[in-house]
């Protein structure tokens, strides 16, 4: 049925556990790579940088509906870090920034995108490991 | 409170259960709320089109008829005006006359309420309609030529009338249909049309000034489409920019947020055609 797709597609997410307010542990078992984490934070597809603005003299096109990222590594562990990728809304539920792990509890997701979580473990850890880099 | 005082009354313990519990919260609050402006609509008087969120080209472009891209549309519209068109062979201004009065302030009540169909219908509707039921003469497509080019002639009618859309008391569980939809967060990027338009506009998305969604120059002519285009296809694209499920032409969710942001610019004077970037 449906429900057993879609559960079986949200079962393909690694499991993580929160604790505290973190995840301490990688989500793929190993470290990301920050160079390829700045480049995916840069691409449009990744949607970061319609809202934030950060370290990119290379792009004129940074939005400001968010906090510019300088700096982001002194505010946060790599913990809250991985934890605010996965799911921001534990952090603020009101909060517009989207949760790039999560793929159910969502209303009227494009065809094309149904199912999956807005980035990939992997991307996720590159993400995080080019975060903890951004310090003033 | 700011965000990072929040951030410790939410940090420790919250799990999954408690944070469906808080959107539950949220979403029977906001559905809930009948017509009273809720926290976060804009106060009438704070009200901008999207024309003063331009750069000084893109206004000059809008206001010199003879460099407005737009206008090339509504002469076509008014040539079809006069055509005969369907096995009735009679002409738009065969019933209607001449569209300077007779069309003047129409577009600013629409989405208007339909009787026989006992709902809204959009502009671009109505005028299908007319082909239907009065020219016996097949739909015009959504977005085709000659429906966008006869709806900017028609709205061009009412060009700095005060929008009176939603008066009729028929159309208020529609309007509210339309409030919901715009308050719902939807797509894989889970943003509501609310959290730009209501809550963040005057900043940026990447380069775009984010405005606050009025609909005051449709159909119009936006240069990134490089045509002309109805509200409907502007609404279906920021659906698709939050990675939603845009909802098809003509679909009653459409019609139902198209009348709310009508409703919700009451007063405003319409621009068609506009132009935007
Ligand atoms: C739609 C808007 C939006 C998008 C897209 C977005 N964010 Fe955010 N982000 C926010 C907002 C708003 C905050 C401020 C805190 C809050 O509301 O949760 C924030 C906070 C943050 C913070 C903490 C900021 C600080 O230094 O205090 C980090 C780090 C962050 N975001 C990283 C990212 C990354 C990386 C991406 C893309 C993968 C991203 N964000 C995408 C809106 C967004
Ligand atoms: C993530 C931000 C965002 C969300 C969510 C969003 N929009 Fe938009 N919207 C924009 C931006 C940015 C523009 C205009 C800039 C551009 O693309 O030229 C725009 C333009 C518009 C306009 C055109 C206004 C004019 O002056 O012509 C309307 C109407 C509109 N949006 C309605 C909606 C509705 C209805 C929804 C929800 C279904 C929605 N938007 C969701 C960002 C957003
Ligand atoms: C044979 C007569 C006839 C023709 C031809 C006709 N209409 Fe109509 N039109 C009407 C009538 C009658 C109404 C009132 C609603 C109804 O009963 O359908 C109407 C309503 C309208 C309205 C809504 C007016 C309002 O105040 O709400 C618009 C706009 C309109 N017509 C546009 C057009 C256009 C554009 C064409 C040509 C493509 C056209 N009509 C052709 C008879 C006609």
């Amino acid at each position: 049925s449906l429900a057993f797709v879609a559960n079986a597609r949200a079962e393909g997410l690694a499991p993580y556990e929160i604790i505290g307010d973190g995840i301490a542990e990688s989500l793929t078992g190993a470290p990301g790579d920050a160079a390829r984490g700045r480049a995916l934070v840069l691409a449009r597809t990744t949607t970061c940088i319609l809202c934030h603005s950060g370290p990119f003299p290379e792009t004129r096109f940074q939005g400001d509906l968010a906090p510019d990222l300088t700096g982001a590594g002194n505010r946060w562990t790599v913990s809250q870090l991985r934890l605010r990728m996965v799911d921001a809304a534990r952090f603020n539920p009101d909060t517009i920034m989207p949760s790039y792990y999560r793929a159910d509890g969502l209303v009227r997701v494009g065809r094309n995108f149904a199912g999956k979580p807005i980035l990939s473990a992997a991307e996720i850890e590159d993400i995080v490991a080019y975060l903890a880099t951004l310090r003033d | 409170m700011d965000r990072r005082q929040r951030l410790f009354v939410h940090r420790i313990g919250i799990d999954h259960g408690r944070m469906n519990f808080w959107r539950a919260i949220v979403l029977a609050a906001l559905v809930a709320t009948a017509p009273a402006p809720l926290a976060g609509e804009i106060p009438p008087d704070a009200r901008r089109s999207g024309y003063s969120f331009m750069g000084p080209d893109t206004r000059a472009m809008q206001d010199d008829d003879t460099s407005s891209p737009g206008m090339l549309f509504v002469l076509d519209g008014e040539t079809l005006w006069t055509k005969k068109a369907g096995s009735a062979d009679k002409a738009c201004a065969d019933c209607h006359g001449d569209a300077r009065s007779s069309m003047k302030g129409v577009a600013a009540r629409y989405p208007a309420f339909d009787k026989a169909l006992a709902r809204p219908v959009t502009l671009d509707q109505r005028i299908n309609l007319c082909r239907a039921n009065h020219q016996q003469a097949a739909p015009l497509p959504y977005e085709s030529r000659d429906i966008l080019a006869l709806s900017a002639f028609v709205a061009h009618q009412s060009r700095g009338v005060a929008i009176t859309a939603g008066d009729d008391p028929q159309l208020k569980p529609f309007i509210e249909q339309g409030r919901n939809l715009f308050m719902q967060r939807e797509g894989q990027l889970n943003l509501a049309c609310t959290n730009c338009h209501d809550d963040n506009f005057e900043k940026r998305l990447a380069g775009s000034p984010i405005t606050q969604a009025q609909p005051t120059g449709y159909p119009l002519y936006r240069l990134e489409w490089q045509t002309l285009g109805s509200l409907e296809r502007r609404l279906r694209s920021c659906m698709t920019g939050v990675r939603a499920q845009a909802y098809d032409y003509g679909a009653p969710e459409l019609v139902a947020l198209e009348l709310y942001l009508m409703a919700r610019a009451r007063g405003m004077p319409m621009e068609t055609p506009a132009v935007r970037p």
